[in-house]
């Protein structure tokens, strides 16, 4: 397969996909097969993709055929490529929890496409090669993400709506308003061309650059949640049902964040002296806050959701080290917590859908009625705490390795108590739903009734599927971090991406 | 010209910015749509104004001759005009969508009727 098409085939399968999906509107059933077929195929194309990123290191397409600074870009490298495949895999395990964890009217109502459409935008995210196409798939995916969010118009979720459409309504005029000072400082929008005109030292225009790089630190900041520009996250996050949060929780913060790794390891280098401090600053509050607010909520959903916030601590860390090693330890934690934390929100629609209800006070022994649940929860939940030898542990044992040979004790000592904080709010959720007897006040028929095996099969599936990958990544970690480190040096020594995308090989 | 320009463009950004803090839902909207102007404005107005250049290249040249216009800042702008309207017309109807849930207009309002549930 040319690479060519490998790269375009990523935006095209979900776009087509929903497409089908809308074609059968009025059949459920039909759509979610079509949704199903364009899940695998999406999988499949991500993974021939991360193939050719693998023997080529980087590829790169120009379309429309006009020569590369010029036309659109779409470049894949290592770090893309991994991030497409971990959004196809829990794209894949979101769908087919959908399909049992999911009601019917939402189903019915443009979820498939929805879904299929946000996983468009994520693709396009990643691999397009271009400033201000960055912004527009960026808004490609966030309208999803609303339409997502409010989805079913219950009151819960049109509040969490509002908040979520207006801050990120903010946050792309930010990102625009970046996009235009770049522009109008280098007279480019293509990111090669742009790392090269940034990296020559008599550009008069270079030391302006940092007000560019000061938007888009906000404008991505608020999208990824770090410290101060997280409050829509906790606000909007845990109102959707699992099916719908599970995917935007897992990925769309990290995507984020892969935007931000891209831009300051490519673009805004000129000014590290400043910016690396800042990040690493905000990487602790970031870490701290989210623990400290995830320590003090009682609902199942709300704790995993102010984890995601020092989670995303975690991944700046990575940036504000700024070592090979920091940015590999980054990008493994941020592959790491795709799974783990689409996992453990999946895990809380599965205790939701038997006790109808996410409030920790509410809950109890399910450890005595569904005790291999119990033991998914807790791989899991050990796996994002860090205790060894599961996944968490390698990235944050990356993530401070790096810190330490950077001299960097503070960060790595905060990193250190946040995992313990992190530990003790996982064995909060494990005493009060899995192991505490049941509440007497709501013992009686709360409970549904055993679902039938064929329906819990369904749901327990992609739990297994996606643990599956989280044991694999930490007891057989090695390949992984082989590939975060490919990652990281190709992030940072960027002439392959320049001349890949430069070199106008022209599509025959 | 050129000096009024920044001033309206901070202008739209400071008013819409003081609409999108109102708790009214209405005013939200409108401060979404003057944010949006405001960011557009300053597209348009940061790619660089230049008189009487036009953006195509005469029939004898090849390349475009001074002064010519950019037209890059006024194709981005187009685009961000209509991604702009798009998440304008959704949260106008998101917003109608809450009043017609809640029968209110005011925020903390739905704040409020959320946590007593």
């Amino acid at each position: 397969m040319p690479s060519d098409l490998l790269l375009v085939l990523p935006l095209l399968i979900p776009l087509y996909g929903a497409l089908l999906c809308l074609a059968f509107w009025q059949r459920e059933q039909w759509m979610a097969v079509m949704a199903g077929l364009a899940q695998m195929v999406w999988l499949l194309s991500t993974v021939f993709l991360m193939q050719r990123v693998l023997a080529q290191e980087v590829i790169a397409t120009q379309v429309g055929n006009w020569p590369a600074p010029y036309g659109i870009t779409l470049a894949a490298d290592v770090f893309s490529a991994l991030m497409l495949v971990a959004a196809a895999v829990i794209g894949l395990s979101v769908y087919l929890f959908s399909l049992q964890g999911l009601d019917v009217t939402r189903r019915r109502f443009g979820y498939y496409p929805l879904l299929l459409l946000l996983q468009m935008g994520v693709s396009g995210v990643c691999l397009t090669g271009d400033l201000f196409n960055l912004y527009v798939w960026f808004e490609v995916l966030l309208i999803c993400c609303f339409a997502l969010l409010s989805l079913g118009g219950s009151k819960g979720q049109l509040e969490g709506a509002i908040k979520y459409v207006t801050i990120n309504f903010l946050a792309s005029g930010l990102l625009l308003s970046g996009v235009g000072i770049t522009y109008s400082l280098f007279g480019s929008l293509n990111l090669a061309e742009l790392a090269l005109l940034v990296r020559q030292p008599e550009h008069p225009n270079l030391p302006l650059l940092s007000m560019a790089s000061v938007f888009f630190l906000v404008g991505f900041g608020v999208k990824a949640a770090i410290f101060p520009l997280f409050f829509w996250l906790p606000a909007s996050y845990h109102t959707p049902p699992i099916a719908i949060s599970s995917f935007i929780a897992g990925l769309i913060t990290k995507v984020g964040m892969y935007t931000l790794i891209r831009l300051f390891t490519l673009l805004f280098i000129s000014d590290l002296g400043f910016v690396l401090p800042l990040l690493a600053l905000l990487a602790g509050f970031t870490m701290l806050i989210g623990v400290i607010g995830a320590a003090a909520q009682t609902d199942f959903k709300k704790i995993l959701s102010f984890h995601i916030i020092s989670q995303i601590g975690y991944m700046l860390m990575g940036l504000a080290i700024y070592t090979p090693l920091a940015i590999a330890g980054s990008i493994f934690f941020i592959i790491h917590n795709i799974f783990v934390k689409t996992n453990l929100f999946l895990i809380s629609g599965v205790v939701a859908q038997r006790y109808r209800t996410f409030s920790l006070k509410k809950l109890g022994g399910v450890y005595l009625l569904q005790p291999v649940l119990s033991v998914l929860f807790l791989l899991s939940a050990l796996s994002l705490a860090g205790t060894p030898p599961l996944s968490g542990f390698w990235g944050k044992l990356m993530l401070a390795r790096a810190g330490l040979e950077a001299g960097n004790y503070t960060l790595v000592g905060v990193s250190l108590c946040v995992s313990l904080i992190t530990l003790f709010s996982m064995t909060k959720i494990w005493n009060e739903v899995f192991w505490k007897p049941r509440p007497l006040a709501v013992k009686k028929d709360t409970i549904m009734a055993p679902v039938n095996p064929i329906r819990l099969w369904q749901l327990y599936l992609p739990i297994v599927l996606l643990l599956a990958f989280i044991l694999f990544i930490g007891l057989y970690a090695r390949p992984l971090v082989r590939l975060s480190e490919r990652a990281a040096d190709g992030l940072l020594h960027i002439d392959t991406y320049t001349n890949t995308v430069l070199s106008n090989n022209k599509v025959k | 010209m050129e000096t009024l320009l920044p001033l309206m463009v901070g202008t739209l950004f400071a008013v819409g910015l003081y609409f999108i803090l109102h708790r009214h839902l209405f005013k939200v909207i409108l401060g979404l749509i003057l944010f949006g102007l405001a960011t557009n404005l300053f597209l348009f107005v940061i790619g660089g104004l230049s008189r009487g250049g036009s953006a195509i290249i005469n029939e004898e040249h090849t390349i475009a001759t001074e002064p010519y216009a950019d037209p890059v800042p006024q194709a981005l702008l187009l685009t961000a005009i209509v991604i702009g309207f798009g998440i304008q017309a959704f949260s106008i109807v998101l917003i109608r969508r809450v009043y017609m849930t809640f029968k209110s207009n005011n925020l903390d309002e739905l704040q409020k009727e959320n946590e007593a549930q």
